[in-house]
């Protein structure tokens, strides 16, 4: 289980990397520059359109069961606000749908 | 403003983490199974939560993962992923100036939302000590490290065929997600009517599903920009 396999490696790698860099640049660059409202609108926006952009595939392959379980997670994420609780519910909820669709 | 580096600070930071493992967990667990149905080797799986150790970045790159590693969309995900953690740098400047050396660097190196924002509450309370940022980074990766190893484990153990009903929670993380990220619907449903509406109509033109995701998160983004910015709600 020790094993590890070149690409898998320089995947990782690239991710530690990529991830390092934008870290830096915050404390590096971004202090002395005073990034303008456009990208500053853009920066903000961005990690919402990245979770549905992420999210509206993989809902739409898993069709009524992604939608439902897409769902239930949001409405138990509002009102308790418990990611635990959420997904719990979001997996039940997908698999209840699924399998009572086939 | 002093700011100070001691040891106590440390300690503080890590302690202010205890309430949040709880939360940390489930998302440290699935992102071991689904590094594991992925064929990543429990090494693999470990180094990756130790250098990367972002949890959003991590569950999107392996939900998106193919058979041969994909070595430049899994980088250029990580990247647009974790963009918002160049915003946390400039208020954390003072403090990270404040330390020395690789204590510093291992501070810049573990910039994340949780301690970013456990850090900001401490300097609203008047308090200053730049080690407070590093033992509260600590304090959120030796518990993401262990979860994500014993998802790992669970993985290898249950064996899931591909298409299981649990895997769904990697995507259910992510639209966990979406709440605290809400703002309204003046502000969001324009750019993630776009991001999603791109992503479905890109996702199968392309080969590599990450990128699908940053070509739609990118379109949406620049649309609400634009809307914030230029046109729109004149």
């Amino acid at each position: 289980m020790i094993g590890a396999d070149l690409a898998t490696l320089l995947a990782i790698l690239g991710m530690a990397a990529a991830t390092f860099a934008v870290r830096a640049s915050g404390y590096l660059v971004l202090r002395r520059i005073q990034p303008g409202p456009f990208l500053r609108a853009f920066l903000s926006h961005l990690p919402g359109t990245l979770f549905v952009a992420f999210a509206a595939p993989a809902v739409a392959k898993a069709g009524l069961a992604g939608l439902g379980g897409a769902v239930v997670t949001l409405v138990v994420m509002a009102t308790t606000r418990s990611t635990t609780w959420s997904l719990l519910a979001g997996v039940g909820a997908f698999w209840a749908v699924r399998s009572l669709a086939f | 403003m002093t700011v100070i580096a001691t040891r106590e600070g440390f300690w503080r930071g890590m302690r202010a983490c205890v309430p949040l493992i709880i939360g940390l967990l489930p998302f440290g667990l699935v992102v071991g199974v689904v590094a594991q149905s992925k064929g990543l080797s429990m090494f693999e799986t470990a180094l990756m939560s130790a250098i990367v150790f972002a949890g959003t970045a991590q569950i999107l790159a392996l939900e998106t993962w193919q058979e041969a590693a994909p070595v430049l969309p899994a980088t250029v995900a990580a990247l647009a992923v974790n963009l918002r953690f160049a915003l946390m740098g400039p208020s954390l400047a003072p403090w990270f100036d404040a330390m020395r050396g690789w204590r510093r660097w291992l501070s810049v190196a573990a910039v994340v939302d949780h301690a970013w924002a456990l850090s900001l509450a401490e300097m609203r309370n008047g308090r200053h000590d730049a080690m407070f940022y590093l033992g509260a980074a600590f304090g959120l990766w030796a518990p993401w490290m262990v979860s994500t190893v014993i998802g790992h484990a669970m993985g290898s153990v249950v064996a899931l065929p591909p298409g299981h009903p649990l895997f769904f929670a990697a995507p259910a993380c992510l639209i966990a997600l979406l709440v605290p990220v809400w703002r309204g619907a003046g502000i969001d449903i324009l750019p993630w009517a776009v991001a999603a509406a791109t992503s479905l109509l890109v996702t199968p033109m392309l080969p590599i599903p990450a990128l699908a995701v940053v070509i739609g998160a990118v379109s949406g983004s620049l649309v609400g920009a634009w809307r914030d910015t230029a046109g729109g709600r004149a």
